[in-house]
């Protein structure tokens, strides 16, 4: 019997490491790693919640597929950025991306 | 219940009373007796796995108007234990500054992606490894694990070439997905249920008659999936000097090697199972799980051939042809085919057998005809586009 | 410890233990190789949960297309074949440091909520999660205006990445 804390921590450790590789990476893909964990981060306690409450209201489930399809939609979108973007400045490190910096 | 009936029960009661009787805990001989299944199964289909070897060089030769091996054995039957002894002794190349890691890692995940599709194959009514209820979707899961282990294997082995048919090779089989998943959803749509075990229990008729085009758009996307002509871009011998297996030599080669013949079988298996009713034949799967599972192996057999057929008549389609083929003909024709399947199942719920039969059989014609009817007129005004600027260039240099 | 909390252990060990090398190793391609071992301890921990449905489609969408679309991004965002110079920025302390109050601060907010130790109820027998989950994305009553939309946003991130990333002059 895995008590629910078990999956609310996992989760929230992962989203930990997620956010540490958004905060401290040079490289943009690397970035979008980092966001990548946090999304499943959330997903796993929105399903975690799903279960351990009321198995038959499924709208645990159906978040959770509405997160997929926004993490599918945001990584193409990211890449085809850091893509383009590497076309321009030859460079995908973000602290290189400074034209609009003061 | 004897063991003719029920062998795997059988058995696995048998093996429980035994370890049971050596003082093992209930829950870790039953663990332990999953184990002896599945190892049972893996042993069963890589000495399958041989086998398709030779049924394969005899075919392409017979193809090719030759007769194939046979000098090592009868009819050549020892031939792939020779091809395996070489594979075995030869030396074992890693290529300079190849990701180690990586590189060895993966072959395995190819043949692991095969190996774990054969989970959800149901072989007799009662001989089925997990009865998963999402079973169709487990099929694409199993090839997206396929298609990761070929971009492992293009860009570890530090080569151009290997990465550009590793690249193209991964482009087709994902665009190819797309397709497969619209057309595994029909089988879905007429059985109620995306397990396999459901999908042969509704086939009282075979699926295929109601539903051909999306038997032949899933044999198209398969064939893409397991990298076979006419889509082996990867292999293309001529143009990528073998693509993203280049720097593979010795047993990881072989892996790869029989890793795709054994996908082609299970991917003949599942059309069978999907489409052509699997283990099913006018009652005889009731009679004993053997012979059901004598039934699937030969239809799976069957669509084996079908693509080995394909394989050697036609010619390899250039890639750009190949994703334009599949985005701007084969998706849009599923997805029509899907929608046209679902409203007419809905339309159609209460009818006399043979009125629906018919329906749906004509549906898909009348599909099919309007979307090479499209496809054909879109052709010829490709071929006047072209042709009229020829004859124009050919009355321009008259003129001078 | 029952089965069930040895193999949950076992899997989100793997996971976080494939997480933190995909925040810290050097070579970009290695790191979208952790994330895919990741997303599959996810995918596992999914089957865990009875989600079986969102456990398969998170390899699909995941797996299949979200991890290889990472991997080609990397290899086609380099100079060389290699990566140079340090995958750290210069203040890697201070998000070290936010990630720990982060696990910190969620870890004391749960325990002030008395549901924590709740254990799953058994599901009742003859619920078929993915044909519930079926009606309830395609029911007016249910789910079916966030499905149309999470589509348009699909078409719209389509064409957007289609557009963005296309190599006109």
């Amino acid at each position: 019997m895995v008590p629910l804390s078990w999956y609310l921590i996992f989760a929230a450790a992962l989203f930990s490491i997620g956010l540490y590789g958004v905060l401290s990476r040079r490289n943009a893909v690397a970035i979008l790693l980092g966001i990548e964990l946090m999304l499943n981060a959330v997903n796993i306690n929105l399903a975690a919640f799903w279960r351990y409450g009321n198995v038959m209201h499924m709208a645990g489930q159906v978040f959770a597929v509405i997160v997929f399809a926004v993490a599918a939609a945001e990584v193409a979108v990211g890449l085809a950025l850091v893509i383009s973007v590497y076309r321009r400045r030859n460079t995908v490190v973000a602290d290189e991306i400074d034209m609009m910096k003061w | 219940m004897s063991f003719w009936n029920d062998p795997l029960k059988v058995a696995a009661d048998w093996l429980l009373g035994i370890f049971t009787g050596w003082g093992m805990p209930e829950i870790a001989a039953q663990i332990l007796i999953g184990f002896i299944g599945v190892l049972l199964l893996i042993t069963i289909l890589m000495v399958l796995d041989i086998f398709l070897v030779w049924v394969e060089r005899k075919v392409v030769s017979r193809f090719q108007d030759r007769i194939g091996p046979n000098r090592v054995g009868p009819f050549g039957l020892i031939q792939p234990f020779a091809d395996i002894i070489k594979l075995i002794i030869k030396e074992d190349i890693t290529p300079a500054g190849a990701d180690k890691v990586v590189y060895n890692l993966a072959p395995m995940l190819s043949m692991m992606s095969v190996l774990i599709l054969w989970a959800v194959v149901p072989l007799a009514p009662v001989i089925l490894g997990v009865d998963l209820n999402i079973g169709a979707l487990y099929i694409v899961a199993a090839g997206a694990i396929g298609t990761l282990s070929i971009i492992m294997a293009g860009w570890s082995s530090n080569n151009k070439f290997a990465l550009i048919g590793a690249f193209r090779q991964v482009a087709v089989m994902v665009s190819f997905e797309i397709p497969m998943l619209a057309t595994l959803l029909i089988p879905t749509i007429f059985a109620g249920s995306m397990g396999m075990g459901a999908i042969i229990e509704k086939q009282d008729i075979w699926f295929v008659w109601l539903a051909p085009l999306g038997a032949v758009i899933f044999l198209i996307a398969a064939i893409a999936e397991l990298g076979r002509a006419p889509f082996d871009m990867a292999e293309g011998e001529s143009e990528l000097v073998s693509g993203y297996n280049i720097e593979y030599s010795g047993m990881k080669f072989g892996m790869f090697y029989a890793g795709e013949l054994l996908h082609a079988f299970t991917f003949g298996g599942f059309w069978a199972i999907l489409f052509f009713g699997g283990y099913r034949f006018f009652g005889l799967e009731h009679v004993s799980p053997f012979l059901a599972i004598a039934v699937i192996v030969f239809k799976a057999f069957l669509g084996y051939w079908v693509i080995m057929w394909i394989k050697y008549t036609l010619m390899r389609i250039r890639i750009d042809h190949m994703l334009g083929f599949n985005w701007k003909f084969l998706t849009p024709l599923a997805f029509a085919l899907l929608m046209v399947t679902a409203l007419m199942n809905a339309l159609l719920a209460g009818t006399p057998t043979w009125i629906y039969v018919s329906i749906m059989f004509l549906s898909n014609v009348v599909l099919g005809w309007v979307a090479l009817e499209i496809a054909r007129s879109y052709s010829r005004k490709e071929r006047e586009k072209a042709q009229g600027s020829k004859a124009v260039a050919i009355v321009e240099a008259a003129h001078h | 410890m029952t089965g069930e909390q040895i193999a949950f252990l076992v899997v989100a060990l793997f996971t976080l233990a494939s997480g933190f090398m995909v925040v810290t190793t050097g070579n970009l391609v290695h790191a979208a190789l952790w994330l895919v071992s990741t997303l599959f301890g996810v995918a596992v921990a999914y089957a865990l949960l009875n989600a079986a449905f969102l456990a398969v489609v998170q390899v699909v969408v995941y797996i299949g297309a979200i991890a290889i679309l990472f991997i080609f991004a990397v290899m086609l965002t380099r100079k060389d074949l290699l990566d140079q110079g340090p995958q750290v920025n210069r203040n890697w302390w201070v998000g070290a440091l936010l990630s720990v109050l982060t696990f910190v601060g969620l870890y004391s907010l749960l325990q002030g909520w008395d549901g924590m130790s709740k254990t799953a109820a058994d599901i009742p027998s003859g619920f078929d999660a993915i044909s519930e989950l079926g009606n309830e994305l395609v029911s007016p009553m249910g789910y079916v205006l966030p499905f149309e939309v999470a589509s348009v946003l699909l078409v719209a991130a389509l064409v957007g990445a289609v557009y963005v990333a296309s190599d006109r002059k």
